[in-house]
């Protein structure tokens, strides 16, 4: 008998396209105000650019961190957020939109996870970032059959015979991962050269030696083969002879960096500028479409800066906006955390620490 | 005070031929987005995104490529012997009469 599953709808108050720090900080904002957030993101992980293009990079100008790399930011607002349980669907990419007769709205991922909101926040950055393919024929027939251009569950590798192409920090730092994991781990490059921070790069030499990691440079890899799923892939040395030589092999990963794309967002019907979506920038960063709101770098307004600081600060006024939306009849007025101090939906409670009101005895002259 | 004139090619085959200074620690990419033409420097200037991948169409010697260029140049599509990342080319004197390509797209 052949029946599928329908995937249980996740339903949300705000849906967050894009899982960079706007997005992350637009969950701490809404669970102030008791609004649930779910989050999607292309990438396998949270930080979006931050944590994919320069996680060991240094930021100067966020407020209050006169330095901090762009990976520990990252981790700062994902332990800043952990109260408010926010949900998220990695590795997937929002696709299509739908508005419902009651305002609300139905978001479809590339997987066809569907998400029901009453409102949509597009902190997407620069857009999704998709992988960069190698030029090989007939590629896609491999894809999420032993091929894969992110790396999302490692344990997928365990005991498996993985080919990892590239030469970057992401080639490196799954390497050096996977050779605890899988029971081969191939890294081919097509240079002698890697580029990657320093510890990475030590450490693959090191597991190199260890004969953990098969090094292969320069080569490239031509051809991928294998009924119905990765088998094999033929490779070519990059010597004089230019040797060929066939790998066996359970799974392929070139990890050859992610180009952005604004993507299917652009089809939403949203007002497009230059690339970015046009918002209400003297009130509250909504788009053309009412109860769907552009924050952070994906959008434009005059005098847009394209900064994180902005972009919390834009989050921040989006979540106000949307507490009206969903609660048009309260009344609402801003409580500072020091004051209100945050309480968490899984039950936690923070606040500040009372001061005591006790009269302190004079000395006592005898 | 100091301005030079470059020209770069835009995707359409358009030449637009801009001033530049040479006192403001800019560099080519940043020329670009000054003048708004289609350089959309993902990375802010971080030799990490390849979208500021330009072809040097003069023949003004601009040295060899800094590490980071050439390692994201390994990685990038499209790339020729003439390629070089706008966001790693500092707008100095020597580029009077400079003639750039800006790459396709990825």
């Amino acid at each position: 008998m052949d029946f599928i599953m329908e995937k249980e709808m996740i339903t949300t108050d705000i849906l967050i396209i894009g899982a960079g720090p706007t997005g992350l900080f637009a969950v701490f904002e809404a669970g102030l105000l008791k609004l649930k957030c779910h989050i999607i993101d292309a990438l396998a992980q949270p930080g979006g650019q931050c944590t994919e293009l320069y996680p060991k990079k240094p930021i100067y100008d966020i407020p209050g961190f006169p330095e901090v790399l762009a990976g520990d930011l990252v981790t700062n607002l994902m332990k800043q957020i952990e109260p408010f349980q926010p949900g998220f669907t990695l590795g997937e990419r929002a696709e299509t939109i739908e508005k419902l007769e009651d305002g609300s709205f139905i978001v479809t991922t590339s997987k066809g996870t569907k998400h029901h909101a009453k409102i949509v926040a597009i902190a997407g950055g620069l857009g999704s970032f998709e992988p960069r393919k190698p030029a090989i024929d007939g590629l896609e027939k491999y894809e999420d059959k032993g091929l894969a251009y992110m790396i999302k569950d490692p344990e997928v590798y365990r005991d498996k015979k993985v080919v990892i192409a590239g030469g970057g920090d992401s080639a490196l730092d799954w390497s050096i991962f996977l050779a605890d994991v899988a029971s081969e781990v191939t890294l081919v490059h097509r240079r002698e050269e890697f580029r990657g921070a320093l510890d990475s790069v030590e450490k693959v030499e090191e597991l190199v030696q260890a004969d953990k990691i098969r090094l292969i440079t320069p080569a490239e890899i031509l051809d991928v083969n294998g009924n119905g799923k990765v088998e094999t892939v033929l490779l070519q040395h990059n010597d004089e002879a230019k040797r060929m030589e066939v790998i066996e092999c359970d799974a392929f990963i070139p990890l050859f960096g992610l180009a952005p794309k604004l993507g299917p967002i652009g089809d939403w019907g949203l007002e497009i500028e230059k690339n970015a979506i046009k918002v209400d920038n003297t009130l509250d960063y909504q788009t053309n479409i009412p109860g769907i709101y552009a924050i952070g770098d994906v959008n434009t307004y005059p005098g847009k800066l394209k900064l994180i600081l902005c972009g919390f600060h834009e989050a921040t006024l989006m979540c106000q906006s949307a507490y009206q939306r969903i609660f048009p009849d309260k009344r609402y007025v801003m409580k500072y955390t020091t004051v209100g101090g945050i309480d968490g939906f899984d039950g936690s409670r923070k606040e500040a620490e009372k001061s005591i009101v006790k009269k302190i005895g004079n000395k006592q002259n005898v | 005070m100091s301005d030079i004139k470059i020209t770069i090619i835009d995707r359409e085959g358009k030449r637009h031929e801009v001033d530049a200074p040479t006192d403001m620690n800019m560099n080519l990419m940043e020329v670009c987005k000054a003048y708004e033409l289609p350089v959309q420097a993902v990375c802010g200037g971080m030799a990490m995104c390849a979208t500021c991948q330009c072809y040097i169409i003069s023949d003004h010697d601009l040295g060899e490529r800094n590490d980071d260029e050439q390692a994201m140049l390994w990685e990038a599509s499209f790339v020729k012997d003439n390629s070089r990342l706008g966001c790693q080319v500092p707008i100095t004197e020597d580029l009077e009469g400079l003639v750039v390509e800006l790459a396709p797209e990825e």
